[in-house]
């Protein structure tokens, strides 16, 4: 059976749980520490896996634009808060 | 788009035109919820396909709105107490296990597919396989919550004080608020699957599982930020 979009997203999701695994896991951990490249990447991943989730899983792509912009703007809102509280330097 | 299309009442199946009756639609959604119909002049909901819908009910995206809302206040409180005591966050994630937030990471969205899969399979009047999908998204839900319970029982086993400082306050409410919503999350699957299995749904039934669907994908959504944010970045 040819596997769908929703079969290929499901396989983003796990690939890229994958990845933020490893980099947290330690290799870009230094002193026990996420490195700033690392840290945009893992948020980065976050921002995408949650759009795919949103945008195909909850079916908000074929939603009313209203709804799709609440979801995706508060996911971008959200992780931008923590991109800042995590790059910013810490007293 | 024929008229005749455009004017037959068909049921929305398992989507929504959200909120409430036709006509107050176009406020918040911009849908053109009610078009007069030429052929018996009175006005009818529009209900074909390629109009913008919500999936599922529209009270649970209500529901979805209220909880990222509150969850997002945490996530924010989570990372700004993380940037004023480091040493406190510091200490507090290095007792956390990076691989059982993977694993559990795998097994939401493994679930939230299955959820997919089940729906989809009703759309299509395939109710055994509907059934079996449902079966398998439980068994995810049931994988994170065995997983996760095991993470609080090795905390509790090596003394772990819930609500010493801002990381233990933090943590405790985040992953328990979620792992709550997850043994929900586990309740609708199995009642959906325990319905499914007398073939309750079909093309024009569906409503309840892509609600349940749904109220899932946003847990999984949340956990999309919190496993980052709580595990991977320190």
């Amino acid at each position: 059976m040819k596997p769908s979009r929703v079969d290929l997203i499901a396989l983003l999701l796990v690939l890229a749980t994958g990845l933020s695994w490893w980099l947290g896991e330690g290799a870009a951990l230094t002193q026990g520490h996420l490195g700033q490249a690392a840290t945009l990447a893992v948020l980065a991943l976050a921002v995408i896996k949650g759009a795919l989730i949103a945008l195909d899983y909850m079916e908000l792509r074929h939603a009313p634009a209203l709804w799709r912009r609440a979801v995706l703007g508060w996911l971008t809102v959200v992780i931008a808060l923590v991109l800042l509280a995590s790059l910013l330097p810490r007293s | 788009m024929s008229p005749l299309r455009r004017c037959a009442s068909s049921p929305g199946g398992g989507r929504s035109l959200w909120p409430g009756e036709a006509g107050s639609t176009a406020a918040l959604g911009g849908a053109r919820a009610s078009e007069a119909c030429p052929l018996t002049g009175s006005t009818a909901p529009s209900l074909s396909l390629d109009e913008p819908r919500l999936a599922g009910d529209g009270m649970v995206w209500l529901l979805v709105l209220a909880e990222l809302l509150a969850f997002g206040l945490l996530f924010v409180s989570f990372a700004m107490a993380r940037w004023r005591e480091p040493v406190v966050f510091a200490q507090g994630q290095a007792g956390l296990d990076l691989s059982t937030g993977a694993l559990n990471t795998v097994l939401l969205v493994a679930a939230s597919w299955a959820a997919v899969r089940a729906v989809a399979a009703f759309q299509r009047n395939r109710s055994v396989a509907g059934a079996r999908w449902l079966l398998v998204a439980l068994g995810g839900a049931l994988g994170f919550l065995v997983v996760k319970g095991h993470e609080f029982a090795s905390k509790l086993g090596a003394g772990f004080d819930w609500a010493t400082d801002s990381f233990t306050v933090l943590y405790t409410l985040l992953t328990g608020f979620h792992f709550l919503h997850v043994v929900v999350g586990a309740v609708i699957f199995a009642v959906l699957w325990w319905n499914a299995r007398s073939g309750v749904y079909g093309p024009d039934n569906h409503m309840a599982p892509a609600s349940g669907a749904v109220f899932w994908h946003m847990v999984d959504l949340l956990w999309m930020v919190l496993f980052p944010l709580v595990y991977v970045i320190r």
